[in-house]
């Protein structure tokens, strides 16, 4: 514990502003996946434990597309696209088999491809760390606001992340496509009463959700390291925004995603070694003084 | 008579008589398991087969413990892991820092395991299942980074290192491979007989019907809340005797027992093996060691390995396996009745 850091932190401008930023790179990351974990969630009623390997192979499937053609507008959407397409197939061939299963028997088949991707990562990209390493367009002089050091690319990825947001909330509240999702999360059989297809619908928030980690994984390529595995702490920290924000609340993962990135960068400087125990305590007081999350909605 | 006690009388009746008889049955079961497990050393001189054993018992524990909640009473938790975590951690320090006998530590760890599962109980069992899920995940996570930043006292992430002093007790010397084996052999067995015990009760069977239908429970002026803290608290003591005969046996403890995958782990036994039988976790045990052990020797990639027999037992079997064999002996039974 140092909370002389904590606090001389918290009193330098330079210092506020370089962990604001770092703190809302690790949230808008976070949101990206937690948001397709919580819109899988709340239209499919399936807890996917294997959503941290979409983000995984978003970074790998970035990095391959990078280093083959060198643009880094196509490593993004080899990200995205790529576990776009993975995502509808994995829910077609085998998430499809347990709707209406037992909790634990969904687990239980995610939990097997957690374990079967990472092999799968390690067999084609080998067990090492990787890097993909920052693209020229973006190796230029970092500005200083306050004092603080804030590199371009985490403005760039800020506001891809703020895009996808701003999207996918108006797309769902807005748009005809956006509608049918959320009747068909309320009512599926009503729904496919009306003639519309759940099964492509179902198909599609999956792969929707799978390309919103993807996104948020080729963004992160450039700044972390890759490895096989790299999905899981990912995995838990969106679990942890999703059930603080509340299940199935995207405003809610939103502010969860923001709240944690927060705790994250500040406490890395008042608790370097508790961070993530700081993150689970956060955890248990919100869902201690309100059991369904922030924005959750109470269960009949 | 009215109708409603006529109706109480007869149910009564094989509730008194059947448990009685089915606990004599339970402990000559378990007693000849215990003799046959005990005797082993006297026809084999293979440390292996007799470490498998104790490894087996360890995780027998945690996962026969793990189901008391799963498979009993429907409460699925993910952070299980941590009470046994706790009782290797808490045996380990006990020993370590103060020079008390075995018997002694091992009851101030089942004594310390439930006061941490009554106080973490009480705050996850009001929560309804992917809450409690979620809720027993933070709280384990907790206690492992707790683990690691709290190096001083637990050595962090080298884990209780310097060996655990294993002093001799009613001349019973754990440093002995042997006494070692047929106490934690003992241990197992103990403890699966009382969980036995437990959900043969009439808890047990008030835990049934939490499963089935809290509100019904409910209604019927059961204290739902009670009765899930309470079987929190026995399945953590168990969980932690479990984590104690695994400090013995590597004598050390690490913050791997305390990590998610522990949970995660017993969770797959308990699907591996099946949930609706007693003896389905036990089952499980023995064979996630197994595969674990040959697949590790034959690949580097045992993931994919075990990812495929999940997905067998997932969506192939759609049970565990003691389930599928008890529902076909079953099925068999009434064929061959019906005939």
């Amino acid at each position: 514990m140092d909370l002389d850091a904590l606090a001389g932190c918290l009193s330098s401008s330079a210092c506020l502003v370089t962990q604001t930023t770092s703190g809302l790179i690790i949230g808008m990351l976070l949101f990206l996946v937690a948001v397709g974990l919580t819109l899988i969630f709340g239209v499919l009623k399936v807890v996917n434990f294997s959503h941290g390997a979409f983000y995984m192979f978003g970074a790998y499937f970035a990095m391959t597309a990078y280093q083959l053609t060198g643009s880094f507008a196509l490593a993004m959407l080899a990200g995205a696209a790529g576990t776009a397409v993975l995502g509808l197939i994995f829910e077609r061939v085998f998430m499809s088999r347990v709707y209406g299963a037992d909790v634990l028997m969904q687990v239980l088949v995610c939990y097997a491809f957690v374990l079967i991707f990472d092999d799968v990562v390690r067999m084609i990209w080998g067990p090492e760390f990787k890097a993909m390493g920052m693209p020229a367009a973006f190796q230029v002089m970092p500005l200083f606001i306050a004092g603080g050091v804030v590199p371009p690319y985490y403005l760039l990825l800020i506001g891809v992340a703020l895009v996808a947001a701003i999207v996918l909330g108006l797309g769902l509240s807005r748009s005809r496509i956006g509608k049918v999702i959320r009747a068909a999360a309320h009512n599926p059989g009503m729904v496919s009463a009306l003639g519309i297809n759940t099964g492509l619908i179902y198909g599609g928030v999956f792969a929707l959700g799978g390309m919103l980690a993807g996104l948020a994984g080729a963004l992160a390529a450039p700044v972390r390291s890759l490895t096989p595995g790299m999905g899981f702490s990912v995995l838990i920290e969106s679990f942890i925004v999703t059930v603080i924000g509340g299940m199935g609340s995207i405003l809610g993962a939103l502010i969860g995603a923001l709240l944690l990135g927060l705790i994250r960068s500040f406490g890395s400087q008042g608790f370097p070694l508790f961070v993530e125990g700081l993150m689970y305590l956060f955890m248990v007081i919100v869902l201690v003084s309100k059991p369904t999350g922030l924005f959750g909605k109470e269960a009949a | 008579m009215t109708e409603l006690e006529a109706g109480r009388a007869q149910t009564l009746v094989p509730v008194r008589s059947g448990p009685a008889l089915g606990r004599y049955r339970d402990l000559l079961i378990a007693l000849i398991a215990f003799a046959v497990l005990a005797s082993l050393p006297m026809f084999t001189g293979s440390k292996a087969l007799l470490d498998f054993v104790i490894r087996c018992s360890a995780y027998g524990l945690f996962a026969t413990s793990l189901n008391l909640l799963v498979g009993y009473t429907g409460l699925t938790s993910f952070g299980h892991g941590m009470f046994f975590g706790l009782g290797a951690y808490s045996y380990g320090l006990i020993m370590q820092k103060l020079n008390v006998p075995i018997p002694v530590a091992f009851i101030a760890t089942l004594a310390i395991t439930t006061v941490v599962a009554a106080i973490i109980g009480a705050i996850c069992v009001r929560l309804k299942e992917i809450y409690f899920a979620f809720v027993t995940l933070a709280f384990q996570m907790l206690i492992h980074s707790t683990i690691l930043s709290w190096a001083s006292f637990t050595g962090g992430d080298q884990g209780l290192r310097g060996g655990i002093p294993r002093p001799a007790f009613l001349g019973i010397d754990l440093a002995n491979h042997v006494h070692l084996y047929v106490t934690s052999c003992a241990l197992l067995i103990l403890g699966l007989l009382a969980m036995r015990q437990i959900a043969q009760s009439p808890f047990g069977y008030t835990l049934r019907m939490i499963r089935d239908n809290a509100a019904r429970a409910s209604f019927l002026g059961i204290d739902v809340w009670r009765a899930k803290l309470t079987v929190f608290v026995l399945a953590a003591l168990f969980a932690s005797m479990g984590g104690m005969v695994m400090a013995l046996f590597v004598s050390g403890a690490y913050p791997e027992f305390a990590y998610w995958t522990i949970s995660g782990e017993g969770i797959f036994i308990n699907m591996l093996g099946g949930v609706s039988t007693f003896l389905g976790p036990m089952v499980g045990t023995v064979l996630l060691l197994l595969l674990n052990d040959t697949v590790t020797r034959f690949t580097e990639y045992h993931g994919i390995v075990l990812g495929v027999v999940i997905l067998f037992f997932a969506l192939g079997l759609r049970k565990g396996l003691l389930d599928f064999v008890a529902e076909w002996v079953a099925h068999r039974r009434d064929a061959g009745e019906g005939r």
